[in-house]
């Protein structure tokens, strides 16, 4: 599926849900649920540090493709990395490069995005795309 | 008399606004208090009648504003009790205050000199004095603290010696609370000859400190903690200090003579306020302060203690629920954690519940390094919170843990 079209289904699987807290608690049972990264990869070098919460990210190409695994040390965050997993892991790098995330809007987590939440998911964002550019330059 | 808590509630516009759906809670008081109509009038009036630059002026609004501001400083003399009037410093708030003394002593200050702070301290009490040190070479010593979230008085005495040039330490912690005994911390640093500075920012919207009676040499506060706006706040100092301390940034307002060649400071306080203040915000400063004492400390004190108490209680019959800092001598703050859930994830789950509490490490890392934890939940009354929203707060923690856990 391309990056449009999942979002699209996640977009499609909350409009289900008539409150907030139908959402958070979906999110909070996918962090629970989801085991996001390997032990290995949780290090310091992986590390995204919020001033609210922790995120580990570990990138690796596979099959021009590139796979992302993560984590945080808050449940909540760790909910919307899973939604975030989906969406760009596995997807090629030009495509996860052009790709936007205006869908957090439309699922009602837009506050969790916000550059000021310091929870690392906006540097977890920036950091998806630096490894999609690193890796799209390594195909060229 | 009874405290008049829904009286003083309709003096705070804000606190009748909804936040996601909800009444809002406003329980992130320690990190800045909310505006009562009265000192919103003031910084209206400001704006709308008499705003011009002060000092400086002939004209009438120029000569009302420099009045009125100066009448604030008077407000604020008399409030901490300080001996002179240009003892106090009017500043852009407590970190200012903090760098202004830490800056002025690295001209005092030589190798193997020692500067004690304590384990309690806020980011901002911190750093400062790890710059100070690594500019004049003196070493930074800390007061440990126990699990209480106490300061180890005992080891304390051991860290004094003559080598102490300046003990700073703030009256009240502003991650758990915790009131640290200053009048015994000042006593002993002056037995050694050393300055002591106090961070009152989390202190003076709970209590009236008497500067005079407690002999500290600097004493700093913020404005927006106690019911006036950001970005203005004090540094007290006791005129012979004050006069030693090199003026920290320089400007117009603080200079009594400018030539290429020399130039002459001005006299106390301008010396240390250099460029055009925050007028508005030193003038509202006062009006804060004027609010706060029509309410009297006294009766505020008395009130968040039930509150706290009873806030306390509640939460602690919440299995799994910890509370970290447990001093015998503490504030209206609650810093706690459900056990194994993420102090944001429950900050989260309670914004959406129209309730605002601060999570994070507070800008006091050490004190989370101590407990192992990588934050709390605080929750923070002032006067003008009720029991009412203690018990939607506490309900609102269980559904935080019933979702969490």
């Amino acid at each position: 599926m391309t990056i449009k079209e999942i979002q699209n289904d996640i977009i499609d699987e909350f409009s289900m849900f008539e409150d907030w807290e139908e959402r958070y608690q979906y999110m909070i049972d996918l962090g629970k649920t989801l085991p996001l990264i390997d032990e290995q990869f949780k290090t310091e070098n992986n590390i995204i540090k919020g001033c609210q919460s922790k995120v580990w990210v570990h990138a690796e190409m596979q099959d021009d493709k590139v796979v992302f695994t993560a984590d945080s040390d808050a449940i909540i965050t760790k909910g919307i990395i899973a939604i975030l997993i989906r969406v760009f892991s596995d997807q090629s790098p030009k495509d996860i490069i052009e790709a936007d995330t205006t869908f957090i809007d439309e699922i009602g987590l837009k506050e969790h995005l916000s550059p000021t939440r310091a929870n690392g998911l906006v540097s977890m964002i920036k950091q998806l795309k630096m490894y999609a550019i690193a890796y799209q330059t390594q195909l060229n | 008399m009874a405290f008049k808590v829904d009286e003083i509630r309709k003096d705070f516009p804000i606190l009748s606004r909804k936040v996601n759906g909800k009444p809002l809670i406003y329980l992130d008081n320690a990190a800045t208090s909310q505006t009562p109509q009265q000192v919103i009038n003031v910084i209206v009036d400001y704006y709308s009648n008499y705003n011009a630059n002060i000092h400086r002026g002939v004209h009438a609004l120029s000569q009302e504003a420099t009045d009125k501001y100066e009448h604030a400083r008077h407000t604020i003399q008399a409030h901490f009790n300080a001996k002179h009037n240009h003892e106090i410093i009017l500043t852009s708030g407590t970190t200012h205050g903090i760098n202004l003394v830490a800056n002025g002593f690295s001209s005092f200050l030589k190798k193997g000199d020692e500067v004690i702070v304590s384990a309690l301290e806020h980011h901002s009490n911190i750093v400062p004095w790890q710059m100070l040190c690594e500019r004049s070479g003196a070493t930074l010593k800390v007061i440990p603290m126990n699990e209480e979230g106490e300061l180890v008085m005992s080891e304390y005495d051991k860290l004094l010696s003559d080598k102490t040039k300046l003990v700073f330490v703030n009256h009240i912690s502003n991650a758990l609370g915790t009131i640290n005994p200053i009048e015994d911390i000042i006593k002993k640093a002056h037995h050694f000859g050393a300055a002591v500075l106090v961070d009152g920012a989390q202190a003076c919207p709970h209590l009236k400190p008497d500067l005079q009676a407690l002999n500290v040499d600097f004493y700093v506060a913020s404005a927006h903690k106690m019911c006036g706006p950001t970005g203005v706040g004090m540094l007290y100092g006791k005129e012979e200090w004050l006069r030693k301390l090199p003026p920290y940034q320089g400007g117009g307002e603080m200079i009594a003579e400018v030539t290429f060649e020399k130039t002459t400071y001005a006299d106390l306080p301008h010396k240390f306020e250099a460029g055009t203040p925050n007028i508005c915000g030193g003038i509202a400063f006062g009006a804060a302060i004027d609010y706060m004492n029509h309410i009297g400390f006294d009766s505020i004190a008395k009130y968040e203690h039930e509150l706290l108490e009873y806030a306390t209680k509640k939460l602690l019959e919440i299995d799994g629920l910890r509370i970290y800092g447990t001093a015998k001598n503490k504030t209206s703050v609650i810093s706690f954690n459900l056990e194994n859930v993420h102090p944001y994830d429950v900050g989260t789950i309670l914004d959406k519940m129209g309730i605002a509490v601060r999570t994070g490490h507070h800008c006091a890392q050490p004190i989370m390094d101590f407990y192992k934890i990588p934050g709390t939940v605080r929750a923070s009354f002032a006067f003008y919170n009720t029991r009412q929203e203690v018990d939607i707060f506490v309900e609102a923690v269980k559904k935080a843990k019933m979702m969490l856990s």
